[in-house]
């Protein structure tokens, strides 16, 4: 009896956490798997043509937007390559900043400021001052490689012409990157100032050179932190969606290259946006894209068991 | 090599308020014998340790200089010193097995790979871990990462070898082996080594000298057998020996040594006031219970071959103070009353301003 009540209990105070979760969580999550194989379907109905693989159909094999445009040479390469570029460009620099702030006692907390304003700006914001500063015909960038005597480049794509697709794609990693180092350096520099000030003591009395203190005792000892950053940064860059729309996707005349750089959160979001059967386009976007991601975070953390030393 | 310091002194400033400074270290001048364990022993807080780090080099002294022999390091980095340093959590890099760690100081060295090995083989031999080389720092116990510290310090064949509590992490066994170890291999290479404690045990038992520090200043310096049978002041009485010494208020009058009415000595001295200090071993007790310095006794413990008894007197500084006399002596029980003898070489008398030993 006892034992009973008291369970009443427990599952009374669990209650409301449970009722939020399957509410909003535990219920999409099912709920997208269905949709995605429900062909054709209207969400406003709720009718739908039949139970397949026509979703996943569309996705693979042949666009509705665009017949050229499909998920593998459009939004799963880009996706890729913004993860593949971005996350292990935005460590090392993380890292790297990380450890100079660390060493240099004066300024710090300015310095750290100053590296940390981007976490705490809107992102959209950031996106479309990035528009602006590498706009094709007035931007600052263009402006400073005319100044130093270079014909202006086509970043972003404008009425004068499309920009090449890897202008556009440096623009877009530049500001990933970018967006992805404050919270990076936050870690590491609280990781760093966690580490025994005698490990570097010790190094300095046996003569190690800097570089060697950084290579054989910093990043070792930083691996947990590294390698949780790979796996969080991995997952976040393949939901990479805020950047694409903020650079690409605002008020004209900017944004001419929005397809191209569509990713698949991307796709998964423009699917919405259409009436006849989109919502079971985007259910089955989403569903590859758990499909991917679970794939990716198992491999990582068996191969990060390997590379974390202690 | 001799180590000597001369006049070091360490301050240590407030940032924030500039008045708020603690010397650390204050003139210090101590020659270190070529060759010798020396241990630098002192309540935690009397500068010992910053002492060990201004020779390391880790820390700059504020005023005073440091020769290594005839050479002037005081202005040297860390890493041209030649010095190896134990620290007192070891330092090990927890990522590397334990022959990278030792290997570490000899690769930054480019010592060619197959002589490191040799090298690195031979000092863990010498400590005793040859066969852990393979294992990571977690896996072994304290005493085997403090050998390995120890061997990580040697491997690069240093001038000088400086421990920084080396036995404070380890348990009451353990350490008692340890320190015996720290003794062999400082005698197998004859490195001089400077160690610091604040265990006057520890220093007592391994030492070649022992150096007493208080509050950054030298109290005394000397053979450890040596400092103990002639502490300078009440300081260095009190610091050294376990059960510690016992303090009572006394005088002297008309060339006797007085605590209370009772005449425990002689004395050359002027009439004053002064501080007895009597060490455990100082009582001598007969079956009898005859002498000339009263004692209530409170308990008796049996520690083997000798009895340790807690015992008072009005005149004892603290409450109630411990001796140490042979087993054999009968009628001592808790409760009663004796008289005890107080041997003359273990009896010291301090001056009660300057706390200086007068007698």
């Amino acid at each position: 009896m006892e034992v009973k009540q008291s369970q009443w209990k427990a599952w009374l105070y669990l209650a409301p956490t449970i009722i939020l979760m399957i509410v909003f969580t535990f219920y999409p999550l099912v709920n997208t798997f269905i949709t995605a194989f429900k062909e054709n379907y209207n969400y406003f109905s709720g009718e739908y043509s039949g139970i397949g693989l026509g979703n996943f159909e569309i996705l693979f094999v042949r666009s509705d937007v665009n017949p050229d445009m499909n998920f593998i040479n459009i939004y799963l390469k880009n996706t890729a390559l913004i993860a593949v570029v971005s996350v292990p460009i935005s460590i090392a620099l993380a890292l790297i900043i990380a450890v100079a702030l660390n060493s240099i006692p004066k300024f710090q907390k300015v310095l750290q400021t100053i590296f940390f304003l981007p976490y705490v700006t809107n992102t959209i914001a950031i996106g479309m001052v990035f528009a602006v500063m590498f706009d094709d015909k007035s931007g600052l960038v263009n402006t400073l490689v005319q100044m130093f005597g270079g014909d202006p480049i086509k970043w972003l794509g404008s009425d004068l012409g499309t920009a090449p697709y890897v202008n556009s794609l440096a623009v877009l990693l530049i500001y990933i990157v970018w967006d992805a180092l404050p919270f990076k350096i936050l870690l590491f520099l609280s990781s760093l100032q966690g580490i025994d000030k005698q490990y570097y003591q010790a190094a300095q009395i046996d003569g190690t050179s800097k570089l060697r203190t950084f290579g054989r005792i910093t990043v070792p000892l930083l691996s947990p932190q590294i390698v949780y950053l790979m796996i969080t940064s991995f997952i976040g860059a393949f939901k990479e969606y805020n950047s694409v729309i903020s650079i690409f996707d605002n008020a004209r005349p900017y944004g001419y290259q929005q397809n191209t750089m569509a990713t698949i959160v991307w796709y998964i979001y423009d699917s919405l946006k259409r009436v006849d059967g989109g919502v079971g386009r985007a259910a089955a976007g989403a569903v590859v894209l758990f499909v991917i991601i679970m794939i990716i975070t198992a491999i990582q953390s068996q191969v990060s068991k390997r590379f974390v030393h202690y | 090599m001799d180590i000597r310091l001369e006049k070091l002194t360490k301050v240590f400033q407030d940032k924030g308020d500039a008045s708020q400074q603690v010397r650390a270290v204050d003139e210090l001048d101590i020659t270190i014998p070529s060759g010798k364990l020396i241990g630098l022993l002192g309540p935690s807080g009397c500068g010992k340790s910053t002492t060990l780090y201004m020779i390391a080099g880790l820390l700059k002294p504020t005023s005073g200089k440091i020769f290594f022999d005839d050479e002037d390091v005081t202005e040297l980095p860390p890493e041209k010193r030649g010095i190896g340093l134990v620290f007192q959590n070891y330092a090990l890099y927890p990522h590397m097995t334990v022959l990278q760690n030792i290997l570490f100081p000899l690769q930054n060295l480019k010592v060619p790979k197959q002589e490191a090995l040799e090298r690195a083989q031979k000092v863990a031999d010498l400590v005793d871990i040859g066969t852990l080389l393979n294992r990571k720092p977690k896996q072994l116990s304290g005493g085997q990462q403090q050998r390995v510290a120890i061997a990580r310090a040697l491997v690069k064949e240093p001038r000088v070898l400086l421990l920084d509590e080396p036995l404070s992490n380890l348990d009451a066994r353990l350490r008692l082996q340890t320190r015996e170890e720290i003794k062999r291999i400082q005698r197998e290479t004859g490195i001089t080594t400077i160690f610091v404690t604040h265990d006057q045990e520890e220093a007592m038992s391994i030492s070649d000298e022992i150096v007493v520090m208080k509050t950054g200043l030298e109290q005394q310096k000397g053979a450890p057998q040596e400092v103990y049978n002639n502490p300078v002041n009440k300081f260095v009485a009190k610091f050294l020996g376990t059960p510690p010494i016992n303090l009572f208020f006394g005088k002297v009058e008309n060339k006797g040594l007085y605590i209370g009415d009772e005449k425990i000595g002689d004395s050359e001295l002027e009439n004053q006031d002064v501080i007895v200090g009597i060490r455990p071993e100082g009582f001598e007790v007969n079956d009898e219970g005859t002498g000339e310095f009263t004692i209530d006794i409170e308990q008796v413990e049996y520690i083997g071959r000798d009895k340790s008894i807690v015992g008072r007197n009005p005149y004892s500084e603290n409450p109630t103070f411990r001796f140490i006399i042979d087993s054999d002596i009968k009628n001592v029980e808790p409760g009663k009353q004796i008289k005890a003898t107080i041997k003359k070489n273990k009896c010291f008398v301090f001056d009660k301003i300057t706390e200086s030993r007068i007698q």
